[in-house]
């Protein structure tokens, strides 16, 4: 069996419980930006572009032997560490599996601002999306 | 903290004006709030605060209709900030300045009354290539209704306007001119007096979008022989959603109404209405009188220090920053424009503007970042946004110090 969702937020809470202030926190969310491989060109297309005010995230899904995976990339460091964080946690598991997750770990992680409607980052838009692409891949496999 | 800035130059005392503003005594992130959007909006003083809630709590009261004395001091005091502003812009009658909700009303207003009534097809509308996504909208929808033609003013790579291709661009079809004071993105001051001037030689109407340059720079609308300018009360040390449109008055008595409702009635039947004289023609249902009445009391604020105070204050706050700001390793500033309000914008190269913001304000600085609703401004200067320090008159020296600070530890992180 697989880890779950849940084991991998786990996962994520542990390793940010050892900062005890924002700089090293950062200084990890921008490494971890810095390490996601970067989205092939030809999946930087209009479509897969995640609408958010001032940085430009893209997201592509796979639906392959039942699971779904996805690939992201953005042109702001902080937004695409974020990302890389949800890719992690999503990427692997069934397209009912991702639909049905409860991403509490933003929250316990301290980066539930960046969600907010506030924050013009995009990311609440590119979680929405990320659940939205797995959702048509269960109507598809539920169509097959 | 606590230090005086005091020259003889700007004969201003930030420490005390600092006092007067609440909001700047707070810890954003653990540390002292450094409030550099000013662009976006300014902060308010006591003086407008307690006029807002004096108002509610002693004249609440709706106005121009009712007997009683509450009706009549609201009355009062709501008229008396139509001749503040008057006084303050360098208005020639009261009547000509009509209360909105903000610039952006202003604008739509006088495109859809002014506009609807006087353009016609194939009529041209000049606007700048620094426009504020709300000089330019309003404009774009009334031209597409009427098949009127948009064209641009060209500015070159400083952020300054054209005005060789101002003046080729005006000819006998050209009906309004609608130019930003002051661009919000790269601070640039255009020659509004020299833009009307050369527009009314053609026949043209012009109209300015003050909002960034009415907490700054003197205002005189006679003297310039504006057709129309707007302004934000937000901006001005004013509460949010109350804002001029100043119009001259053959213009706005030869223009339809807006809204229909009351106050803008001259008498209603079952079968029509008449329109009421200027300025309620424009100003149908309760407006928002408190802070059409706090407004006054920013007006005031920005007098006692003077216009010309705030402008050598803010110039020098400007000079510092750019001095400070240029040394950062791969800073490319926006808009260098020789007239410039203490507006300052960069870029790096190899950092988002979104990723310093978020660290900046995780070091209790406010900037803004983004495009500042100047797409098109972005598009000419083939960038996707920048981040803008802007600055006001309760802003200080030491404030930069933490600006340039911040940014050396964010440069430090993403590099």
């Amino acid at each position: 069996m697989n880890v779950s969702i849940d084991d991998i937020q786990k996962e994520i809470i542990e390793d940010f419980s050892i900062f005890d202030n924002w700089d090293d926190k950062y200084a990890y969310i921008i490494e971890c930006g810095k390490k996601l491989k970067p989205l092939a060109p030809e999946y930087k297309t209009e479509t897969n572009l995640v609408r958010g005010c001032q940085s430009q995230v893209w997201l592509h899904a796979e639906h392959k032997d039942g699971v779904v995976n996805f690939y992201a990339d953005s042109d702001a460091i902080i937004v695409k560490g974020l990302i890389s964080l949800l890719v992690r946690v999503l990427s692997g598991h069934t397209a009912e599996h991702v639909v049905k997750s409860d991403l509490y770990f933003i929250d316990k992680i301290g980066m539930q601002s960046h969600l907010s409607m506030t924050r013009s980052s995009g990311l609440s838009s590119m979680l929405k999306t990320m659940k939205v692409k797995a959702l048509l891949f269960l109507e598809q496999e539920k169509a097959n | 903290m606590g230090k005086t800035i005091q020259t003889l130059e700007h004969n201003l005392d930030i420490a005390e004006i600092r006092r007067q503003f609440p909001v700047l005594h707070q810890q954003v992130n653990d540390k002292p709030l450094v409030y550099l959007d000013n662009a976006a909006t300014t902060q308010k003083p006591l003086a407008v605060i307690d006029a807002i809630k004096n108002y509610y709590q002693k004249d609440n009261a709706n106005i121009h209709r009712g007997i009683h004395t509450l009706a009549e001091r609201a009355t009062a005091d709501f008229e008396k900030t139509r001749d503040a502003v008057k006084a303050f812009i360098g208005a020639e009658h009261r009547e000509e300045i009509i209360f909105t909700k903000g610039t952006t009303e202003g604008i739509n207003l006088v495109a859809q009354t002014w506009g609807r009534a006087y353009l016609k097809e194939g009529d041209e509308i000049l606007i700048s290539g620094m426009e504020h996504h709300s000089n330019m909208v309003p404009w774009q929808m009334i031209a597409q209704e009427k098949k009127a033609i948009i064209k641009i003013i060209p500015i070159n790579d400083a952020g300054e306007l054209l005005m060789d291709e101002y003046e080729k661009l005006l000819n006998s079809r050209t009906k309004l001119v609608a130019v930003v004071h002051a661009s919000n993105t790269l601070g640039s001051i255009n020659p509004v007096k020299q833009i009307i001037q050369l527009a009314h030689r053609h026949g043209a109407i012009v109209l300015i979008d003050g909002a960034q340059s009415t907490s700054h720079l003197d205002i005189t609308v006679s003297d310039w022989s504006a057709d129309f300018f707007v302004f934000s009360g937000h901006k001005v040390y004013g509460p949010t959603g109350v804002g001029i449109l100043y119009g001259k008055r053959a213009l706005l008595e030869a223009m339809p109404p807006y809204q229909g409702g009351g106050e803008m009635i001259g008498e209603v039947r079952y079968d029509g209405f008449t329109w009421n004289e200027l300025p309620y023609k424009f100003e149908a249902g309760t407006p928002n009188i408190a802070d059409v009445i706090a407004l006054k009391s920013a007006l005031d604020f920005i007098s006692v220090l003077g216009k010309q105070n705030i402008r050598t204050y803010e110039n020098s706050l400007l000079q510092y920053a750019c001095a400070k700001l240029k040394s950062l390793e791969g800073i490319r500033f926006i808009g260098t424009a020789n007239d410039k309000v203490s507006i300052l914008s960069f870029v790096f190269n190899d950092i988002h503007h979104q990723d310093l913001g978020i660290i900046l304000d995780k070091e209790g600085i406010a900037i803004r970042t983004g495009h500042h609703c100047t797409q098109p401004l972005m598009g000419r200067l083939r960038i996707t946004g920048t981040s803008r320090a802007s600055f006001a008159v309760y802003n200080t020296m030491e404030e930069i110090d933490r600006l340039e600070a911040g940014l050396k530890k964010a440069i430090k992180l993403f590099r």
